[in-house]
């Protein structure tokens, strides 16, 4: 197994320190896939990290300037690692004034992930950042885990508003209630609502917009104001608004009642899918 | 004991017990004809700082008054930092600040003349001492690094705030390596990421060391000084020796000086009985160039799949423990097969004490101690009075 890749370009740096940092806000330990075209983060739906899954994909020649990868084999020519992702967006985080960055993967005593950084020096000499993440090779065995999610078929689909407005105002559900529930139809209306013995609060978002349907039959059964919801644990919703620092391109809340929440999200050339079961 | 502090020097005494408190719990004031003392220790007696403010410092320097004995006091750090809490607001506000003496109320006084009228005075209770005395001499150290604090501080930038320990050392092509240390357990599943900071030498005022000279010292304890310095726009420099003796950190202009004198590992503290010690080679990354691909040695990037991921799979050269002051220069390669130590196999022992107390160290490992004078040594202020 192979993998060294090289960023030169800033924008590209800053692009990617910027989805480590949300991944680390999303996924204490994550499974980095490495394969010939794109890279991806992903968190499977264990039990552990509370049924929560995230599926998130970069194409590598958006960032790289060089990638070369080699597989277990060639017919499974991919590289599944498992590492800490606060790991990766600190030593990111160092590469403010990079004028290159390198990734390998290296064996020192055992697995690592290498980042390589050429600072920008006032002197003639360079200086040099070198951080070794511990990464434990996954087996092909377990990839069968970390595939893709399906996108399952929604009731509803519609489209966020500013996530940065959400999130301050799940922030102050959270003080009252542990559990918050979701809700949107058709017609562009999504409510965030608690109820709890004491109080219900219910914020009402209007005019959203809806993405155009996949299937035909869906839309032609369901009326527009109906809404559809479920019931999640509130701190897994402000978990996934708060690893969002910047507002995304494209944010898009698909909800299967009373089953699940599931968040596609584009930010930029990044995207992301991030899914929250029901609480039971 | 009377002195007055006025405008921007208030700031600087400030930061100065600032970090003081980042060693120690108590202060030593000390007011001698060479200007006025401010020393700490730390509990473990592994730290040991010190200011002198030379009396130009001042506006108004007594050290004692006339036919009487200087006083020396030991004062809680907390307390004395209150005064100082917000550097800000003393910067702002703060115009003079009049430090006294008062044997017969026991009193020590610390009084701020702000801005507007606004008078803030401290009364804090001290206890007598005896001098807190180290006595170290950074001419018997034979290492010397000097740089700009500027140099030094974007140097630990890449650290974590939480890191306990960091090695420095002279690489290949002298430069000045800065490596994350790491205490290797040996159950960890979840091993602690290593960063390493290489610096040329050019960046560097001095550099009196051979390549392979390095030690291992707590992190925050050299941030305190650090912080200091940088916010004096001062030099920095590091004087040191073997591993496990003490080294001394120190700032100086005409007004002041600062001296931070930090225990190091020895030589048995770093050979931990760890079977899979993260201690590569400091040589390893000490590539002056961000090296192309086609230099890469490719092997070590290979890792046999099936077999487990502990280090039976390595594939890199020998694991070669940081054994400073006995490795040979340094050779060409990043896993040179040239350098013959092995990793000591000690049985295993308890996790060892990272840091003697560098007070008592040389005193009870006489075989060690160089001959003349212990490098280090301190009254126990406790004891015999």
């Amino acid at each position: 197994m192979k993998f060294r890749a090289k960023i030169v370009d800033a924008a590209c740096l800053n692009h990617f320190t910027r989805v480590s940092a949300m991944v680390a806000k999303l996924a204490k330990i994550c499974t980095l896939r490495i394969s010939p075209q794109t890279l991806n983060f992903i968190l499977s739906d264990k039990v552990a990290g509370g049924g929560v899954s995230m599926w998130c994909e970069l194409e590598q020649e958006n960032f790289f300037s060089e990638f070369q990868m080699e597989g277990v084999s060639a017919e499974n020519n991919a590289i599944y690692l498992e590492l800490t992702s606060e790991n990766l967006s600190r030593a990111l985080k160092t590469a403010q004034n990079a004028r290159a960055l390198k990734v390998k993967l290296t064996n020192k005593h055992f697995p690592c992930l290498t980042v390589s950084i050429e600072l920008l020096s006032v002197s003639s000499s360079s200086r040099i950042v070198t951080h070794d993440i511990p990464v434990k090779v996954i087996p092909r065995k377990l990839w069968k885990d970390l595939q893709e999610p399906t996108v399952p078929n929604s009731d509803v689909s519609i489209y966020l508003p500013v996530l940065k407005t959400m999130k301050s105002i799940v922030e102050k559900m959270r003080n009252l209630s542990s559990h918050l529930i979701i809700e949107a139809n058709l017609s562009g209306d999504l409510n965030l609502k608690i109820e709890t013995e004491l109080v219900c609060v219910t914020t009402h978002f209007k005019d959203l917009g809806n993405p155009p349907l996949a299937s035909e039959d869906a839309s032609q059964d369901r009326d527009p104001e109906q809404m559809a919801e479920v019931r999640i644990d509130i701190r897994k919703l402000l978990q996934f608004l708060a690893g969002q620092q910047v507002n995304p391109t494209r944010a898009v809340c698909n909800i299967v009642s009373n089953k699940l929440v599931h968040f596609d999200l584009l930010h930029e050339d990044v995207s992301l899918q991030y899914f929250i079961p029901a609480f039971s | 004991m009377k002195c007055l502090v006025t405008g921007g020097n208030v700031k600087v005494l400030g930061k100065a017990v600032h970090s003081l408190s980042r060693i120690g719990e108590e202060l030593y004031l000390e007011p001698l004809e060479d200007g006025l003392s401010l020393r700490t220790v730390n509990s473990s007696r592994s730290a040991y700082a010190c200011f002198l403010f030379a009396p130009l410092f001042f506006q108004q320097y007594q050290a004692a008054a006339p036919g009487q004995e200087a006083l020396r006091c030991k004062i809680l750090m907390k307390s004395f930092l209150a005064a100082f809490r917000s550097l800000a607001m003393v910067e702002k506000s703060v115009e003079k600040c009049c430090i006294s003496l008062n044997g017969r109320s026991s009193r020590l006084v610390v009084q701020l003349h702000c801005r507007y009228g606004v008078r803030k005075t401290h009364n804090l209770s001290f206890q007598d001492c005896e001098s807190l005395q180290a006595i170290f001499d950074p001419a018997l150290c034979s290492h010397v690094l000097r740089a700009p604090a500027r140099v030094l501080g974007e140097a630990v930038l890449p650290f974590p705030p939480a890191l306990a320990e960091v090695t420095l050392g002279i690489g290949c092509g002298r430069r000045v390596i800065l490596r994350s240390y790491q205490e290797e357990e040996a159950d960890s599943s979840v091993r602690a990421m290593v960063t390493e900071m290489s610096i040329g030498e050019e960046d560097f005022q001095q550099l009196q060391a051979q390549e392979g000279a390095a030690i291992t010292f707590c992190l925050k304890e050299f941030r305190g000084l650090l912080s200091f310095a940088e916010s004096a726009n001062l030099s920095l420099s590091i004087h040191f020796d073997a591993p496990g003796r003490p080294a001394i950190f120190a700032v100086k202009d005409i007004l002041l000086d600062g001296h931070f004198v930090l225990a190091t590992m020895s030589e048995s503290d770093l050979h931990s009985p760890a079977p899979h010690r993260l201690v590569p080679p400091l040589q390893a990354h000490s590539t002056p160039h961000l090296d192309d691909f086609a230099n890469d040695d490719i092997d070590s990037y290979m890792i046999a799949m099936e077999t487990t991921v502990d280090s039976e799979g390595s594939r890199a050269g020998p694991s070669i423990p940081l054994s400073p002051g006995l490795r040979p220069p340094c050779s060409p390669g990043p896993y040179s097969e040239d350098n013959d130590a092995e990793p000591s196999t000690e049985p295993g022992t308890p996790p060892p004490k990272k840091f003697r107390s560098l007070f008592f160290g040389s005193i009870l490992a006489p075989a060690h101690s160089p001959p003349g004078p212990s490098p280090v040594l301190a009254e126990d202020s406790e004891g015999e009075g």
